[in-house]
């Protein structure tokens, strides 16, 4: 007797992984959320039977999700995370001792429950004073928020479902009001890789560049996301990823990764030459890449 | 015949067992349930293909109801407390000229608003009935056309005592109501019958915290859009009659101009939006009130944009307003109505219903989700942050200029015309019509004279970017006038 639980990367590939049992399943108000134990990846997170994580990779993605931002910002205080219900970016944020406040939201309650009893290994993230919780909807939040936040991060699921306000041009304009002069917005940015994806991921480039005056994209390897490849964004008012990158100044704060490094932090500016393509072609051309 | 039972849709139903009793089809359409266009199956579905038949025994015939579709229409006047109903396959418009012609005759008087949509115009050339036009008023601040003031259709129907009917729109486009109770009560007082175009008024039968519906109120005839708040599918509507309306009579005069292939499609959904709407509507439309009613109050919060509701009524022009409407009033972020309109399309993939000078309309229905609501809301916000102007003296706030009636649109419409450019026509009687697109309101109807006004308010609307519509011109920069 084997139990798998596949996704579908495309029509034609799909990804199955052995379980061993199911943890948690549930009807929210807005999706479907079970929670597995495999063998090879640990226990693992969907939503709506997309994956979202597993204990053996999300390092990567939270990691990369939160720290580039960090080094770049000479003084983040004030920082908001949309969506990131599992805990995994407070995570990696609890690490900066510096940090004053940190708001959440998450529009779905039962993925905080279910994390906080299912995935303590993100969870722990809310274990902050810093965190306040709010349970809406991101695009509804930040439309009120004006000039406050050094650092927004956008953990979203895809484009096709819940996530999808938060992959539209008032999602992204609403979050430039949010950010103060000197703020940066990092997102979840798909993949370059099957169509589908890398379409979604041109639409979120090119309304993020007719926003932002610098918008930069960086990758990483996520083994259980589609194709592997996965992207983020990162926009800013002003700072540049790589030139205002103060690598002395992070590894001063000794923080501890598995993944990210400030040498890796350049390389991962550096995309291959069909991923510049792709996001060329979406940007106008005043914003054309200079590096 | 059974006892009415809403739980029930017997077009539906007779098409459910059609289809179970495998018919071989040598009648048309000739696609025979689609097999003979993969094209089109593929693209609507085998589904769709199969039900769309013709009418036969078990299916009953819409032009002459005796079986499925007469219960099915029992069934909607029920649930409609009406006295009779008839499907109607070429929408509201058909439902609009069957309640003109049924009551006016040629060289017969009809008091109706000028903000009627263009259909009721339209019927007014079939029959040949004189318009007497109660001038609806310009709210100043929104500058949208209101509903009758009870005291003019007084005034219109004492002086116009052997006028056979009143028109009513119940609601406007924009959502306001007249008083159709005392309307109705007047006009039946001087032997007049009461018309109601319900286009925008399906859920006023289902929720009491909506306006009255005209067949609550007592009216004779009522044109219900059901694909528009009723949920059936696009074209599809009903025409509902009182106890005091001939319905054979009824009957003789839409079969004058519908066609004697009604689609299935289009009755079934009707026949199934209908037992809906008599089991649900009242939740539904509970809800599409609340998720309408949160829109205001965060559209308001942004500041610039009002989205109004029930504070604008006064107890005549807007005696009451249906508050499922989300109509928002642009001009105090400097932007149109219509220039919104296309900025929410062209760079924030949202589509409203209409923008017009000052306002633009989202229609909100059970369809929608509190998500896509925050979306409409995000995207007006971003839209005042990014292009909303200081400058707000380009935007003028009237939209109504009166029509000065010469001769009747039918006489008018066949007259000998010329074509004459639009900058030259002051002066003249006009024979055809102009109508602003959006929202479908005439400017000009055959027979009314051309006035400087007119004219500069056409030129002003082309330029902010509304269509005009009715002029044989395409491009309305010639307009066709009586020689």
């Amino acid at each position: 007797m084997e139990y798998w639980f596949s996704e579908n990367h495309t029509k034609n590939v799909k990804l199955s992984i052995k379980v061993d049992k199911q943890l948690y399943s549930d009807e929210s108000k807005y999706q479907r959320i079970d929670i597995f134990y495999s063998p090879e990846f640990g226990r693992l997170l969907s939503l709506d039977g997309f994956l979202m994580l597993t204990e053996k990779d999300e390092f990567i993605y939270h990691e990369m999700i939160v720290h580039p931002a960090m080094a770049v910002h000479p003084n983040p205080k004030n920082i908001l995370i949309i969506g990131g219900g599992d805990g995994g970016a407070l995570r990696e944020l609890g690490k900066y001792d510096f940090i004053e406040n940190i708001d959440i939201v998450e529009i779905d309650g039962m993925v905080i429950e279910s994390a906080k009893k299912h995935l303590p290994f993100t969870a722990c993230g809310f274990d902050n004073d810093k965190v306040n919780i709010y349970l809406q909807d991101g695009l509804k939040f930040i439309r009120k928020k004006y000039n406050c936040y050094d650092l927004i991060i956008v953990d979203s699921t895809d484009p096709f479902g819940v996530g999808e306000g938060l992959f539209t041009k008032e999602f992204y304009g609403n979050c430039y009001n949010a950010l103060k002069d000197d703020g940066i917005l990092i997102n979840q940015h798909e993949s370059p890789f099957y169509p589908e994806d890398s379409i979604a991921m041109q639409k979120a480039h090119k309304r993020i560049s007719e926003i932002f005056d610098l918008a930069k994209v960086y990758q990483a390897h996520i083994p259980t996301y589609p194709s592997g490849h996965w992207l983020f964004g990162f926009a800013s008012k002003g700072y540049h990823p790589i030139n205002d990158l103060d690598s002395k100044a992070w590894k001063k704060r000794e923080i501890e990764t598995k993944y990210y490094t400030t040498n890796l932090h350049k390389g991962a500016f550096m995309l291959p030459k069909y991923v510049e393509e792709l996001l060329k072609k979406v940007e106008k051309e005043d914003h054309a890449f200079e590096d | 015949m059974q006892e009415l039972n809403q739980k029930r849709a017997p077009i539906y139903e007779a098409l459910c067992e059609m289809k179970n009793e495998r018919i071989v089809p040598f009648d048309v359409p000739g696609h025979k349930r689609g097999k003979g266009n993969k094209e089109l199956t593929d693209f609507l579905g085998e589904k769709c293909l199969s039900v769309d038949v013709n009418s036969s025994r078990p299916l009953d015939n819409l032009c002459h109801p005796m079986t499925v579709i007469k219960e099915a229409e029992d069934l909607t006047a029920q649930a409609f407390g009406a006295s009779n109903s008839f499907f109607m396959v070429n929408g509201t418009s058909s439902g609009v000229q069957a309640m003109i012609m049924a009551s006016c005759k040629e060289g017969e008087k009809i008091i109706l608003p000028r903000n009627v949509h263009r259909s009721v115009i339209h019927s007014l050339i079939l029959s040949g009935a004189i318009p007497i036009y109660v001038n609806p008023e310009i709210h100043d601040k929104l500058g949208i056309p209101l509903g009758m003031s009870t005291q003019k259709v007084r005034e219109a129907i004492l002086i116009n005592k052997e006028a056979k009917a009143v028109l009513v729109n119940n609601p406007t486009y924009y959502g306001i109501c007249s008083n159709l109770k005392e309307i109705t009560g007047f006009a039946h007082q001087n032997g007049m019958k009461v018309l109601a175009d319900e286009a925008h008024g399906t859920h006023l039968y289902f929720h009491k915290d909506l306006p009255l519906a005209a067949m609550h109120a007592g009216a004779d005839m009522a044109s219900v859009s059901m694909h528009k708040s009723g949920g059936s599918l696009t074209q599809s509507s009903i025409l509902l009659l009182g106890e005091n309306v001939n319905s054979d009579y009824v009957r003789q005069i839409i079969n004058l101009t519908q066609t004697t292939s009604g689609s299935y499609l289009l009755m079934s959904s009707i026949d199934i939006s209908r037992k809906k709407l008599a089991l649900k509507g009242r939740e539904i439309f509970e809800e599409v009130m609340e998720m309408t009613e949160y829109a205001r109050e965060e559209i308001n919060e942004i500041g610039g944009y009002y989205a109004y509701g029930k504070e604008i009524t006064n107890g005549d022009t807007i005696f009451d307003f249906d508050t499922t409407k989300l109509s928002i009033n642009t001009l105090e972020t400097g932007l149109a109505g219509i220039e919104v309109h296309d900025l929410l399309r062209d760079e924030y993939n949202v589509q409203v219903e209409f923008g017009d000078i000052g306002n633009i309309l989202a229609y909100i229905s059970i369809g929608d989700s509190y998500k896509n609501i925050e979306r409409l809301i995000s995207a007006l916000a971003e839209i005042k942050r990014r292009f909303g102007r200081k400058d707000k003296k380009l935007l003028i706030d009237c939209e109504y200029i009166n029509p000065e009636v010469c001769m009747t649109p039918k006489k008018a419409f066949y007259s000998e015309k010329i074509s004459l450019p639009l900058a030259d026509s002051a002066g003249k009687i006009c024979a055809e019509f102009v109508t602003s697109y959006p929202p479908g309101i005439p400017l000009l109807a055959p027979g009314e004279l051309i006035t400087p006004e007119i004219v500069g308010y056409i030129k002003y609307i082309k330029e902010k970017g509304c269509f005009i519509t009715g002029t044989e011109d395409i491009q309305a920069n010639c307009i066709n006038v009586i020689k």
